[in-house]
């Protein structure tokens, strides 16, 4: 394992929504000031730093991640996806983000990124979710403007668009 | 059912664009991570970044701040302590004729947990966060009072001279004959409210970046500030400029903030001294820690109302006795919560004598400010429930009372005895829609059903009128008229819209409102796009606000759920100014009447020869390119700049009548709610909600608004409470601690509408954001209070309260050998004993204890000792509790020393993460083959951040470090030898203080 020395910054590198990135972090700096600060990936949001809002959730090695909690250092190397990797361009809304905005399920937008990362995490491995499941996937998220049900309705909409029967592949 | 807005196109046939739900233009950036949020916008080089060192006390004295090894640390530009903030700035003015200063970082004395004691400012916030642990401020603490009532008791502690007794304002109010309508009442029916704090804690926090200008004495600031921008005359005077050397500008988005991020100005003050003092732009984001502490939160409040009340239930008279807190400064613009409402404190019904005693008191906690809501939950909360209380005690049905009571139909506009002009409305309409569309019969039957099967089931009602466009001046109520004559009338409430026509003939709107997350942009887009005949997407609308270049007035900003009702319609009269001289120059190239002039589907026709036409964008560029051939009636269309404000909004008048709002929605909500008997879980079975907001100009974002305020005023009825300790200590600094509201929480309430369109509002819409904040909370404490059967709720009705209700106060726990008894609701002490067996005899464990020499290599964290005396000992050690780790400055004595049996210990620690003291008594018995029993005991007790936001952690943290110390004890001593020994009664105790804090 490598040592890190707590007063200096050491290279981190690692695989953004495809991409190879890298910049240089302190030993204490959270992944989320990494992504935000020093990629410019201002997607992320950070509500709480504690981890109970949800807004900085991320993607990393195929595991939904609280960035906050994370230290830049731990994802060396690793795969990360982040709502900038979301849209299948820059021009266009995938499914899950073009039901977001069908039923108005945001309103400042500040929580947002770390909801539909959750919910294009789990869609992919659950292509059929209940209303149920959705409420309990979704409860580690804070959102303060929508009371949530628009939420709830845009990702099983999703869902549905989604679904293998459907023919259209996930781009969520 | 929707109400079609007309367009200035009547005669086209389109449909207009107002009135449908269309899709936010907003959205795509911010579903894609391109939203453009404060702290997302980057920063000019050289920026430094400040952090904040706040007070672990309710109310101390600041006998000094040592800042030198902070200001030594490599990266830090200055630290400012009160005094450097007050050699460049005033004291921002205060909102009643006081001699009190409001400053926005503590001057010699600390009044609330959280309050700026020192800012410190360095190359990156990382580097400013370790400075200020650097930093030793010496504090004297003083008696702190939390609580309304308790403050202006007899003998409470005085946070101001010059509010005497904590009484910042006291006024009395009489409107029509209510000591009459008393005396000749059948009945008089009161209530004791107490409605808790809380807040609209918006997801976002606080953002300022600012930059100082010496060459011009001018501050550039760019702030997640939400207006109202009177505050900005009240940042002008601290800095000492004029309005025209503050620059104040917004970022593109704002993650939310339901009132809370006026509340910012302070820092706006403190930042700005920070970039004045080191010559270089500053820039400060809050942490979540900072703004559940220290940012701002709605008012508690303690409120006795009475009522005079004929048999059959029609209320005669209200006497309002109402004791605000408004925490530790008034900071402007309060005591506006109290006022807000002023107007309308005989809500939706026709009651024509009130009697008011309106007191605003100072308290040891954070100062209040703007929230959803705003004074409507307060008012609302004791109003609705005393009419559940006359109809329990007239033996009548709650709804009947309601319907008794209503403003009837046709007397709109309506002029309560207070003073507010309410605009429309048909209440029997809307109450009488919703109990038929919201099956009111069906619930009832549900409702009895289960009391069959002995569950606990209850409904509960609210009629609310929900306010809206705030009159500027209703906050001058606070004074009386003779102070109000002298300081000059205030009123109105100005809003503010620009329609552009750029060379190519697009068309931009900008406005001086300041959405977070409202959809105002959209909104507008189809305002303008209706009066121009064109698509919303052919509409760009700009919502930022810069002071220095657009137009504003004090009443810019978004607030009071003023923009449907007056943003909108401003923008609606700019877009129609624009029309009508397009269309001049439409006609007179068309050779038709202008009156004959329509604009649809992109093109200026005539209306009764659609062929006979122009492109829109060709008339529209026109005066750019060629305006000498513009009729000479026309002007310029370039840009048309409108400002609008009621007339109906007045001042107070000389016998304190104040139109306090221009819209009145209605709102009607009935519930149904289950509470387990197991668990006193509250859980919500069917919510309606019928609202009356006038017309509606977007269903889908209506919608959003009343799901989002239902949503909060959940939250404030069931979970959230801003809570501290009796000594001030504020114990919910987390997300953890101040739970919000969840997906599994939240059902989806029914939702209703009725358009009643105001006729005092360009487009006829109303308010409608903020009423589910004033009727839920109390709808659903009615619904408890049926389902228990009790008089009394107080919210937020968590099951920990409930359980009072229903089975009484809980039994003392029977006495024997409990382990650190778990700390009570808002009681910091802990306590706690036990005991560990470690080798070596006792004399050998009693010298480790008291060798200095040995403490700091094995006290865990240690970075240095000193002996004071034999018995007194000092050393900096570093702890961490949970996610957060805290330099301690620990002072340890011991006491009754019986050498080698037993010791007392007592000291104190103070570092960032709070204070505290703790004393404990150690005793040791030889066991076995030559090893030591120690038993011990300790009581602690704790304040500061760690209080904040290790509450729930502290009880078995203390054990769990104990534990490890006593491992690691039994560790050391076991392989002893020459090495120094591994444990000492300083280490247990320097960890047990710094852990537990301490008095000092």
């Amino acid at each position: 394992m490598t040592r890190l020395r707590a007063d200096q910054r050491h290279p981190v590198r690692f695989t953004l929504n495809g991409k190879s990135v890298q910049g240089e972090a302190e030993p204490r700096m959270l992944l989320s000031d990494f992504l935000r600060h020093q990629l410019g990936a201002t997607g992320t949001h950070v509500g709480c730093e504690h981890g109970v809002c949800g807004a900085c959730t991320i993607v990393v090695d195929g595991m939904l991640t609280r960035s906050c909690l994370t230290l830049a250092a731990q994802v060396d190397g690793c795969e990360l996806k982040t709502v900038e990797g979301l849209a299948p361009s820059a021009d266009r809304l995938g499914v899950l983000q073009q039901a977001f905005r069908r039923r108005h399920a945001l309103q400042c937008g500040f929580c947002t990124a770390g909801i539909l990362i959750s919910l294009d995490h789990y869609l992919a491995k659950n292509p059929s979710p209940t209303e149920a499941e959705i409420r309990d996937l979704l409860s580690g998220h804070i959102c303060r403007c929508t009371g949530y049900t628009p939420i709830i309705q845009a990702a099983l909409e999703a869902a549905a668009e989604l679904a293998p029967s459907n023919k259209e592949t996930s781009d969520a | 059912m929707l109400q079609a807005v007309k367009s200035a196109n009547p005669g086209s046939g389109d449909v207009p664009w107002v009135g449908r739900s269309i899709e936010r233009v907003e959205d795509a950036a911010l579903l894609t991570g391109r939203g453009r949020f404060i702290d997302d916008l980057g920063v000019a080089p050289r920026t430094l970044h400040a952090t904040i060192l706040r007070s672990p006390h309710a109310h101390a004295d600041i006998l000094s701040i040592d800042a030198e090894a902070a200001k030594r640390l490599p990266g830090v530009a200055a630290v400012l302590t009160g005094s450097d903030v007050k050699a460049v700035t005033m004291s921002l003015v205060v909102g009643v004729k006081a001699p009190v200063e409001c400053w926005p970082i503590a001057m010699d004395r600390v009044r609330y947990v959280g309050e700026p004691v020192a800012v410190i400012v360095a190359t990156d916030r990382a580097r400013a966060e370790d400075a200020a642990e650097l930093i030793n401020v010496e504090y004297r603490p003083r008696g702190a009072v939390v609580d309304p009532l308790g403050a202006i008791a007899p003998g409470a502690p005085v946070l101001h001279d010059g509010f005497p007794g904590n009484l910042a304002s006291d006024r009395s109010f009489r409107y029509g004959d209510p000591e009459k309508a008393f005396a000749d009442a059948k009945r008089r029916f009161s209530i004791d409210i107490r409605y808790p704090r809380n807040s609209c804690t918006p997801i976002e926090t606080y953002g300022v970046v600012v930059s100082y200008d010496a060459g011009e004495d001018a501050y550039e600031v760019l702030a997640n500030f939400q207006g109202p921008f009177s505050i900005h005359t009240v940042i002008a005077r601290a800095l000492k400029v004029p309005g025209n050397r503050l620059r104040l500008r917004t970022p593109p988005d704002s993650g939310g903030s339901f009132g809370v991020k006026q509340g910012v100005f302070p820092y706006i003050v403190l930042i700005a001294a920070a970039a004045r003092i080191t010559g270089r732009p500053v820039k400060w984001i809050e942490d979540r820690l900072e703004h559940l502490t220290a940012s701002v939160s709605a008012t508690n409040r303690a409120t006795k109302l009475s009522a005079a009340v004929a048999a059959d239930g029609k209320i005669l008279a209200l006497d309002w006795d109402q004791v605000e807190d408004c925490g530790a400064h008034l900071r402007a613009p309060e005591p506006a919560t109290l006022y807000r409402m002023h107007g309308n404190l005989s809500g939706a019904y026709d009651i024509r004598h009130v009697r008011i005693r309106n007191r605003v008191v100072v308290t040891n906690k954070t100062p209040t400010g703007l929230n959803r809501g705003f004074g409507g939950p307060q008012v609302y909360f004791a109003l609705e429930r005393l009419v559940q209380r006359i109809a329990i005690g007239l033996n009548l049905d709650p709804l009947d009372v309601i319907k008794r009571n209503l403003i009837e139909a046709n007397a709109f506009p309506y002029r309560t005895a207070t003073g507010a002009l309410l605009d429309s409305g048909n209440y029997q309409e809307a109450v009488a829609r919703a109990v038929e569309q919201g099956r009111l019969a069906e619930l009832k039957a549900k409702r009895d059903e289960a009391r069959a099967e002995g569950r606990l089931y209850g409904i509960g009602f609210t009629a609310v009128v929900e306010p809206s466009v705030s009159n500027m001046g209703y906050i001058t109520t606070v004074l009386t008229a003779a102070e109000r004559r002298k300081a000059g009338p205030k009123n109105g409430a100005q809003a503010t819209a620009t329609v552009g026509l750029d060379p190519v003939g697009s068309v931009t709107v900008h406005v001086a409102s300041v959405p977070q997350g409202q959809g105002h942009r959209t909104v507008l887009s189809q305002v303008v796009a209706d009066v121009f005949g064109l698509q919303p997407n052919d509409i760009r609308v700009n919502t930022e606000i810069d002071t220095a270049k657009d137009a504003w007035s004090i009443a810019s900003g978004n607030y009071a759920s003023r923009f449907a009702a007056a943003v909108a319609g401003t923008a609606k009269i700019a877009a129609e100014r624009v029309a009508g001289k397009l269309a001049r120059i439409a006609a007179s190239q068309l050779n038709v009447e202008a009156a004959e002039i329509v604009f649809a589907k992109g093109f200026v026709a005539s209306k009764h020869n659609p062929e006979n036409r122009i492109a829109f964008s060709r008339v529209a560029a026109l005066s750019h390119w060629s305006p000498g051939s513009l009729p000479d009636d026309a002007g310029q269309t370039i840009r048309e700049t409108v400002f609008w404000t009621p007339p109906e909004l007045t001042p107070p008048d000389d016998e304190d009548r104040i139109n306090s709002s221009l819209c009145h929605g209605f709102i009607f909500d009935f519930c149904g709610v289950e509470i387990d008997r197991t668990t006193l879980e509250t859980r919500i079975d069917r919510y309606v909600t019928m609202h009356d907001c006038g017309t509606i100009l977007h269903p889908g974002m209506v919608n959003g608004q009343i799901r989002g305020g239902f949503t909060q005023a959940l939250g404030a009825a069931l979970l959230e409470e801003y809570a501290y300790a009796e000594d001030g200590s504020f114990l919910t600094g987390t997300l953890a601690d101040y739970l919000l509201p969840t997906t599994t929480e939240v059902p989806e309430p029914e939702i209703f509408h009725m358009e009643t369109p105001s006729p005092f509002t360009p487009l006829g819409a109303k308010g409608v954001g903020e009423g589910n904040c004033m009727s839920t909370p109390v709808c659903l404490a009615n619904a408890v209070a049926d389902a228990l059967g009790v008089a009394d709720v107080t919210l937020p009705l968590v099951p920990a309260r409930l359980v009072e209700l229903v089975r009484g106060a809980e039994p003392p726990p029977p006495a024997g050998r409990a382990t650190a008894a778990p700390a009570r609701d808002a009681d910091r002490r802990l306590r706690g004993e036990g005991q560990a067996v470690v080798k070596g005899a006792p004399e050998q464990v009693w010298a480790m204890l008291l060798d200095p020499a040995t403490l700091q290599s094995v006290i865990p964290g240690c970075q240095r000792v000193d002996k004071v005396t034999d018995t007194h000992f000092r050393a900096d050690v570093t702890l961490g509790i949970g996610p957060v780790t805290g330099r301690y400055r620990a002072d340890v004595e011991l006491f009754d020393l019986d050498p080698p049996r037993a010791v007392t210990l007592r000291g104190g620690a103070t570092g960032a993460l709070g204070f505290g003291n703790a004393e404990g008594r150690i005793t040791l018995a030889p066991v076995g083959d030559g090893g030591t029993k120690l038993t011990y005991s300790y009581d602690a007790a704790i304040g500061g951040k760690v209080a904040s936001i290790g509450g729930r952690l502290l009880d078995g943290a203390t054990r769990v470090i104990i534990g490890q110390f006593f491992t690691a004890l039994a560790r050391k001593a076991g392989g002893g030898g020459a090495e120094a020994g591994g444990f000492s009664l300083f280490a247990l105790l320097a960890k047990a203080a710094s852990l537990f804090g301490g008095r000092r």
